[in-house]
C-alpha cells in the first residue's frame, strides 16, 4: 500500500508540473487544446492526491505501523477518532492535506471560474500548478507520508493536547482558509498575466475570498476555544507565533474584502488590491512555513525539519515574482478616479485598510524579530504579550470605532449636517453607556470603558442602519416591516451580512475586554475540607478520584462550588497521564454561567503526594461572548455568501455583452 | 492488497493520461485551436459595461443614502447630475457599439458556440 500512496503522489506531482509548464506555454501562445489539457491535468491531480490521502487514512485506521508516519503519531490504544485525525497531526500528513484541499479547490475554481474569461483561466491553471507543484514536490522528495520501516509493535502515540474533539475540525478549517487564499491569488495573477484590466477576476473570486476568510476566522475561534478548554492555562489566545500566523492572513484578507468594494464601486485602488491579495497569500504560506518548519518553539510546531529552506525559497519566489508582475503591469492598473472627500465611506474603508495592514505587519515583525535576532546575533530575543497588546489597543480600538463610523457615512462625501443627523443617536447611546459603566464601577480599566463605549457605538450604528434601511424599504412599497426587512437584506446581502459580521466582532471585543481586563485570579494550596474564594464563589476541595482509561490514567480533584450558601455543583479539574506518549496533560473544569456570560475556570496546577492540591481559579467575565461571536460571525458570513440571483443576472448580462433595460 | 494497489495504481495512471489527452483525442485536427482573447474593442466594451453598472449602482446607493438621511439635499443635488450623465454616456456608448457589432459575437460567445 505505501507504494500506491507514493505512486499516487508522484502522479499528482507530474500532473501539476504538466499543468504548470504546458499551461504556461498554452496561455502564452494561445493554444486552446493545450490549455484545456493543462486544466484536465489539474483536475486529474486531485484524483491522484485523493488516492494518496485514502491510502494514508487506511493505514491509520489499520494501525499499519510499517508506515513510519502512523508509528510516529498513533498507538494501538488511541481511540479511532483521534487515530484518523492524526492525518493532520504531523508534518507530512498536514502537507498532504494542504495539497488535497488545494487540488480540490482547483477543480471547483477551474469548473466555475469561466466568468473570469478563458484567457485569464488559461493563466490561472499554471499559477495553481506552480503552488501545487511545490507542495507535491515536498511530499514526493522531502517529507513523504509514505516512508516505511520494519513494523513496530506499537506506535509513539499522539501528543495529548491533540487528543481533543477540536482536532477533528480546527486544523481542517484553518487549512480551508489558508489554502482558499490561493484561489484569489491565482486569479489576480492570471488577470495580470493575461493583461486584463477589467474586474472579472474579482467577480470570479468574490465568494472564494469570503469563504477562505470565513474559514480562517472560524478556524481561529475554534483554536482559541480548544486552547481554552484543553491547554489549561485559563486563556484562549497567547500571541503564540503560530496563532499569529493564522491571524495575519486573516487581517490582510479582511483589508482586501473592504478595499475590493472600493474598486467595484469606484474603480479605485487596483494596485493596492492586488498587493493585498499577494500579502494575504504570502502570509498564509508564511503561516504554513512557521508551523511546518520547526523554526520556532510553539505548541503547534512540529519537530525541526528539512522543509524550512524549501518554504522560505518558495515564499521568496512567489513574493518577488508577484511584485515584478505587478510592477510590469502598473500602467494597466493606474486609474484616474480619486478620493472625493476624506469624510466618505470609501475614506473610512481606506483608514480601516491602513490599520488592518499596520496591525498585520506589526504582528509579523513580532513573529520574525526573534528569528532574525537569533540568526544575526546568535541570541534569541523574545517578543512578549505587552508588545502585541500595545499594538492591539493602538490599532484595534480605532478599528472598532471605524466599524461604527463607516456605515453612518455616505459614499463619495458627507456634509456636517448629515453627519450630525446620523451620528446623533449612536453617540448619545454610547456616551450614556460609558457614563453608566463608570457609575457601575467599570472605571478600574480606562481601556475597558473606552472599548465598551466604542462597542455600544458600533452596535447602535448597526441597529440604526437596519432600522433606517427597513424604514426606507417600507416607504418604497414593501407592505410589512418584516417584508421590508427581509427585502433590505436580500437586496444587499454583502452589506448587511457584513454588518452582522461587524456585530460579531463587537461581541468578540466585549468578551476579550471583559475576560482580560476585569477578570480575577486566585491560587491556593488546599487540603481536603479546606476552601478558597474567587470573586463571589467559594470553592471547597473534597479530595481526589482516579480512573483508568484505555490509553491514560486520570486523576481528578473534587471541588464543590458555592455562591453564598447556594451549592452550584461539583467540578473536577485534574490531570491525565498518557501511557504510550509518556506525557501528562492538564484537564481543566469550567463552570459556565449563561446568564452573565462569564466562566469560573478551575486548574489543578499541582497534585501533591500529601493529598493536597495547588488550585488555581479564574473568574472570567463575559468570556462566553467570544464563542457566541463565532456563531454570529458564521451567520453573517453565510448571509454575505448566499447567492444573489439578481446580481447573478446582472453579471451575466454584463459579461455576455447584452444591453440592459433602464 | 498488492494486487488491489497495482490495479488501482494502473487505473489511476491510465485515467489521468486519458483525461490529459482528451482535448486531442476529441479533436485530433482542430479547425480553430486559438484561445479566445478579447481584442481591444471587446476590452473597451467590458470597461463600458463595468462603468455603466458602477454608475447605476452608485445612483441607487446615492438614492438610498439620501432616503436614510446620510446625504443632505444639497449634496444629493450636486452628486446626482454627474452620476446620471456618466451612466447615460456609458449606456449610449454601449448601444452604439451594439448596433455596430450586432452580427459579430464576442470571442467568448464565439467560443461558447463552438
Amino acid at each position: 500500500m505505501p507504494d500506491l500512496g507514493r505512486a499516487a503522489l508522484v502522479t499528482s506531482f507530474l500532473l501539476l508540473v504538466y499543468a504548470l509548464v504546458v499551461g504556461s506555454f498554452a496561455a502564452w501562445k494561445g493554444r486552446k487544446r493545450l490549455a484545456v489539457s493543462a486544466q484536465n491535468a489539474l483536475l486529474a491531480s486531485f484524483a491522484a492526491t485523493l488516492v494518496a490521502a485514502v491510502v494514508l487514512f487506511a493505514a491509520l485506521a489499520r494501525h499499519d505501523f510499517s508506515f513510519q508516519y502512523v508509528a510516529d503519531h498513533t498507538s494501538r490504544e488511541l481511540p479511532l477518532g483521534y487515530t484518523l485525525t492524526a492525518f493532520w497531526g504531523g508534518q507530512e500528513g498536514s502537507l498532504l492535506l494542504w495539497l488535497l484541499v488545494l487540488t480540490g479547490y482547483a477543480v471547483v475554481a477551474v469548473l466555475t471560474g469561466r466568468r473570469a474569461g478563458r484567457d485569464v483561466l488559461a493563466w490561472v491553471v499554471p499559477v495553481l500548478g506552480l503552488v501545487g507543484t511545490f507542495f507535491s514536490l515536498l511530499l514526493v522528495f522531502v517529507a513523504s507520508p509514505f516512508s516505511t520501516q520494519a513494523a513496530a509493535a506499537d506506535g509513539a502515540g499522539l501528543n495529548p493536547s491533540l487528543q481533543n474533539p477540536y482536532m477533528a475540525i480546527h486544523p481542517p478549517m484553518l487549512y480551508l482558509g489558508y489554502v482558499g487564499l490561493t484561489i484569489p491569488f491565482a486569479f489576480a495573477m492570471g488577470a495580470l498575466l493575461a493583461r486584463r484590466t477589467d474586474e472579472r477576476w474579482i467577480v470570479a473570486t468574490r465568494r472564494w475570498t469570503l469563504a477562505a476568510w470565513a474559514f480562517l476566522g472560524v478556524g481561529q475561534l475554534l483554536g482559541a476555544h480548544w486552547a481554552y478548554v484543553e491547554i489549561g492555562w485559563g486563556g484562549y489566545y497567547a500571541w503564540d507565533p503560530v496563532e499569529n500566523a493564522a491571524l495575519m492572513p486573516w487581517l490582510a484578507a479582511t483589508a482586501f474584502l473592504h478595499s475590493v468594494m472600493i474598486q467595484e464601486k469606484r474603480g479605485m485602488l487596483k494596485v493596492w488590491n492586488v498587493l493585498l491579495v499577494v500579502l494575504a497569500f504570502g502570509l498564509s504560506l508564511f503561516g504554513t512555513f512557521l508551523t511546518r518548519s520547526g523554526i520556532i518553539q510553539s505548541i503547534h510546531s512540529f519537530t525541526q525539519s528539512s522543509i524550512g529552506p524549501w518554504f522560505l525559497g518558495f515564499i521568496c519566489l512567489i513574493t518577488a515574482g508577484s511584485l515584478v508582475l505587478i510592477f510590469a503591469r502598473l500602467p494597466l492598473l493606474r486609474t484616474k478616479t480619486r478620493l472625493e472627500s476624506l469624510v466618505s465611506r470609501e475614506a473610512t474603508f481606506l483608514y480601516n485598510n491602513l490599520l488592518l495592514v499596520a496591525l498585520a505587519l506589526t504582528i509579523l515583525w513580532g513573529v520574525v524579530y526573534p528569528i532574525l535576532s537569533e540568526a544575526f546575533t546568535g541570541q534569541a530575543a523574545s517578543v512578549s504579550k505587552p508588545y502585541y497588546n500595545f499594538f492591539l489597543k493602538s490599532f484595534g480600538l480605532p478599528l472598532l470605532i471605524l466599524m461604527g463610523i463607516g456605515p453612518l457615512v455616505a459614499w463619495r462625501r458627507a456634509s456636517l449636517r448629515a453627519l450630525g443627523r446620523t451620528f446623533l443617536w449612536p453617540l448619545a447611546v454610547s456616551i450614556g453607556a460609558g457614563a453608566g459603566l463608570l457609575a457601575l464601577g467599570a472605571g478600574s480599566s480606562l481601556i475597558g470603558v473606552i472599548a465598551y463605549t466604542f462597542a455600544v457605538f458600533v452596535l447602535a450604528s448597526i441597529a440604526l442602519e437596519f432600522a433606517r434601511g427597513t424604514s426606507a424599504r417600507k416607504a418604497l412599497g414593501d407592505t410589512g416591516w418584516l417584508e421590508a426587512f427581509s427585502s433590505l437584506v436580500a437586496r444587499n446581502r454583502r452589506r448587511y451580512g457584513g454588518y452582522v459580521v461587524h456585530a460579531s466582532v463587537v461581541l468578540l471585543a466585549i468578551g476579550i475586554t471583559g475576560s482580560s481586563l476585569y477578570g480575577t485570579t486566585r491560587e491556593a494550596r488546599l487540603r481536603p475540607g479546606q476552601s478558597m474564594t474567587v470573586a463571589d464563589h467559594r470553592l471547597v476541595f473534597r479530595g481526589y478520584e482516579t480512573t483508568l482509561e484505555s490509553n491514560h490514567r486520570s486523576i481528578r480533584a473534587l471541588v464543590d462550588v458555592y455562591r453564598g450558601e447556594k451549592y452550584l455543583g461539583r467540578y473536577k479539574p485534574g490531570k491525565n497521564q498518557y501511557f504510550a506518549e509518556d506525557q501528562v496533560s492538564n484537564e481543566v473544569s469550567i463552570r459556565h454561567d449563561l446568564l452573565t456570560g462569564g466562566d469560573l475556570f478551575l486548574i489543578a496546577d499541582q497534585v501533591n503526594s500529601d493529598g493536597s492540591i495547588d488550585l488555581k481559579a479564574l473568574q472570567e467575565p463575559l468570556v462566553n461572548l467570544i464563542w457566541f461571536a463565532g456563531l454570529v460571525f458564521v451567520g453573517g458570513a453565510l448571509i454575505a455568501l448566499w447567492p444573489d440571483a439578481r446580481e447573478q443576472r446582472r453579471l451575466a448580462e454584463r459579461y455576455a455583452g447584452a444591453t440592459v433595460r433602464v | 492488497m498488492t494486487v488491489v494497489a497495482l490495479v488501482v495504481g494502473a487505473a489511476l495512471a491510465v485515467a489521468c493520461v486519458v483525461l490529459v489527452a482528451l482535448p486531442f483525442l476529441r479533436e485530433p485536427r482542430a479547425r480553430n485551436d486559438r484561445l479566445a482573447r478579447p481584442d481591444e474593442l471587446e476590452q473597451r466594451r467590458l470597461a463600458l459595461a463595468e462603468e455603466r453598472d458602477r454608475s447605476l449602482e452608485a445612483l441607487k446607493e446615492l438614492e438610498f443614502d439620501h432616503r436614510t438621511g446620510k446625504i443632505s439635499d444639497d449634496d444629493y443635488r450636486e452628486l446626482v447630475g454627474p452620476l446620471r450623465r456618466r451612466a447615460a454616456e456609458a449606456l449610449r456608448a454601449l448601444d452604439l457599439r451594439a448596433e455596430h457589432t450586432v452580427e459579430a459575437p464576442t470571442p467568448d460567445q464565439a467560443q461558447a458556440r463552438g
